[in-house]
């Protein structure tokens, strides 16, 4: 067998492994940020959500995303990841029906594997935002939907061949494809959810603050090494220059965000706040996705800083029009994938990848790319507004998507699981 | 008998505890607690919301001992865990009725 295959394989599984593990990261940034009663049910969606996304995307996401079919989304080898296919062949040798993924060198099973953990990291997205009051029950059926379809059809229209694709719409390991896709269904399952009880009285904001900062943090750098298994995995090619390249443009967006939330919050709020500067890491990783194959380290740097600033006001904003996230989902999720998606047409230099996105904005290369980026953004986000708004009424109406106010007092933890995290810890009396 | 409350800073138990055992004071209870009297909170700010922290942690020490030793305990506790700041904490003596030892079921003074 070739070498290249060999390598190219055992990259993209390896990577793969990494994102895998970002269900960990998450986890932890979660349920750190959450009040202990919740620790149990926020840890066991985050872990069911794997299981989910791993049976759905088998069943008929990764047919609707890569199938052969129409701009929309695929219509062969919908189900069980039965079409027919002969990778690791690629171009005029492949012959199957996920044309799409004809370009990678590897064998089918890890294409697959490759994007299912992309598309399980868009279902856990939402479980943070949505935290303290769902019902687990309603989670788990909408991120079901969420990995069968609605994922599936935005993710054929940009790297399944579809019409932002053709259009020339560029997001390298997903600003979009993942973060903003689960942005928006956070954002709108918040909404649909009402913020938790005793977070906003008398138009005050009242803090409800995480019970484990070291389990935030662990989970923060969970999430940064899996990130390195993210974008340059998305080259889906052990091609030296190119992966060594990606790692250190994800990597300076990181430290820049960290650094610019950091001063940020320092600023505007008085202290240098713990779960900003986490935030403000995860956000310029976020930014980074789109544009990490396609700019210079000063640019991921800038991007990165940017992203950082953004974050903290998305977090204070958010709480003034009183959508309660817990945990900075939509700060960093929905807007930075947003912005993310857009500094690719703002900072892409065609050197990095010869052929693909052009030059943008500030390179020359003129306002085509960035108008390519705001209508996949927009289209992207009016789609998935629409559609998870519709499942989630549909739940709410049906079996109802909020716990009860006394269950919901009383934590998750006892009325959704009959148990407790830390049952013998001593208890903490009603101070929140 | 007389049993002897005091609200103390958590920071003080070590010295308090110490000189307590070693002038004869055979048993004590700590918890940890909440509270305050004069002292007055503090702010914290999480996530850009500002919120005011007024119950400040404190430590409860209890023990109960003959009424001739009281005024020794008190000494002790003011001397060590004084500070002259607001918050220093308070002590309550209240009266024992019974004291019963569980293992051997002894009672009154024998069972302290």
């Amino acid at each position: 067998m070739e070498n290249k295959i060999i390598f190219d394989t055992i990259w993209v599984l390896f990577t793969a492994m990494l994102v895998f593990f970002m269900n960990l990261g998450f986890a932890m940034v979660e349920s750190g940020f959450a009040r202990s009663k919740n620790a149990v049910n926020i840890l066991s969606k985050n872990f069911i959500v794997f299981a989910i996304s791993s049976l759905a995307f088998w069943a008929i996401g990764w047919g609707l995303m890569f199938g052969d079919g129409s701009s929309f989304f695929g219509l062969q080898g919908l189900f069980g990841l039965g079409g027919s296919d002969n990778s690791p062949a690629t171009g005029d040798a492949y012959s199957g029906v996920y044309s799409a993924m004809s370009w990678a060198t590897v064998p089918l099973l890890a294409k697959f594997f490759f994007q299912l953990v992309f598309a399980g990291t868009a279902a856990t997205i939402v479980s943070g935002a949505v935290a303290e009051r769902i019902k687990y029950i309603s989670f788990i059926i909408f991120s079901f939907i969420l990995v069968a379809v609605i994922y599936p059809i935005t993710g054929h229209w940009i790297w399944g061949g579809g019409w932002l694709a053709k259009l020339g719409f560029w997001d390298f390991a997903g600003s979009t494809v993942v973060h903003s896709v689960g942005g928006w269904c956070a954002l709108t399952g918040a909404i649909f959810l009402g913020p938790r009880i005793g977070k906003y009285r008398d138009g005050k904001v009242f803090p409800i603050p995480g019970h484990n900062m070291s389990s935030a943090t662990i989970g923060a750098l969970v999430l940064w090494l899996g990130w390195f298994g993210f974008n340059p995995g998305s080259t889906m090619a052990a091609d030296p220059e190119s992966i060594a390249r990606i790692c250190i443009t994800t990597n300076s967006a990181a430290i820049a965000g960290i650094l610019t939330s950091t001063a940020t919050a320092w600023i505007l709020l008085g202290k240098p706040d713990l779960s900003m500067t986490i935030n403000g890491c995860l956000a310029g990783l976020v930014a980074i996705t789109a544009p990490c194959a396609f700019v210079s380290v000063g640019s991921s740097l800038i991007i990165g800083a940017i992203a950082g600033i953004i974050v903290v006001f998305a977090v204070i904003g958010f709480d003034k029009i009183k959508i309660d996230d817990p945990v900075g989902a939509l700060g960093v999720h929905l807007i930075n994938g947003i912005f993310g998606t857009l500094a690719v047409g703002l900072f892409a230099q065609d050197i990095f990848s010869p052929g693909t996105t052009g030059n943008g904005l500030l390179f020359g290369g003129g306002f085509g790319l960035l108008t390519n980026q705001l209508i996949g953004v927009v289209s992207v986000g009016a789609f998935t507004l629409l559609i998870s708004s519709a499942i989630w009424l549909g739940l709410k109406k049906t079996i109802g998507i909020r716990v009860s106010e006394v269950e919901e007092t009383e934590g998750l933890d006892i009325g959704e699981h009959g148990m407790e995290a830390y049952p013998d810890f001593e208890k903490v009396s009603g101070v929140f | 008998m007389k049993k002897i409350e005091a609200i103390i800073r958590p920071h003080k138990l070590d010295d308090v505890h110490t000189e307590l055992q070693e002038s004869g004071f055979s048993g004590i209870t700590v918890s940890e607690v909440r509270g305050y009297g004069r002292q007055k909170g503090h702010k914290e700010i999480y996530r850009g919301s500002e919120y005011n922290i007024e119950f400040i942690p404190k430590l409860k020490i209890e023990l109960v001992c003959s009424e001739h030793k009281v005024d020794k305990a008190i000494e002790i506790i003011i001397a060590k865990s004084k500070t002259g700041e607001v918050g220093d904490g308070k002590i309550f003596i209240l009266p024992v009725e019974e004291t019963i030892r569980i293992r051997t079921e002894e009672t009154g003074e024998a069972a302290l």
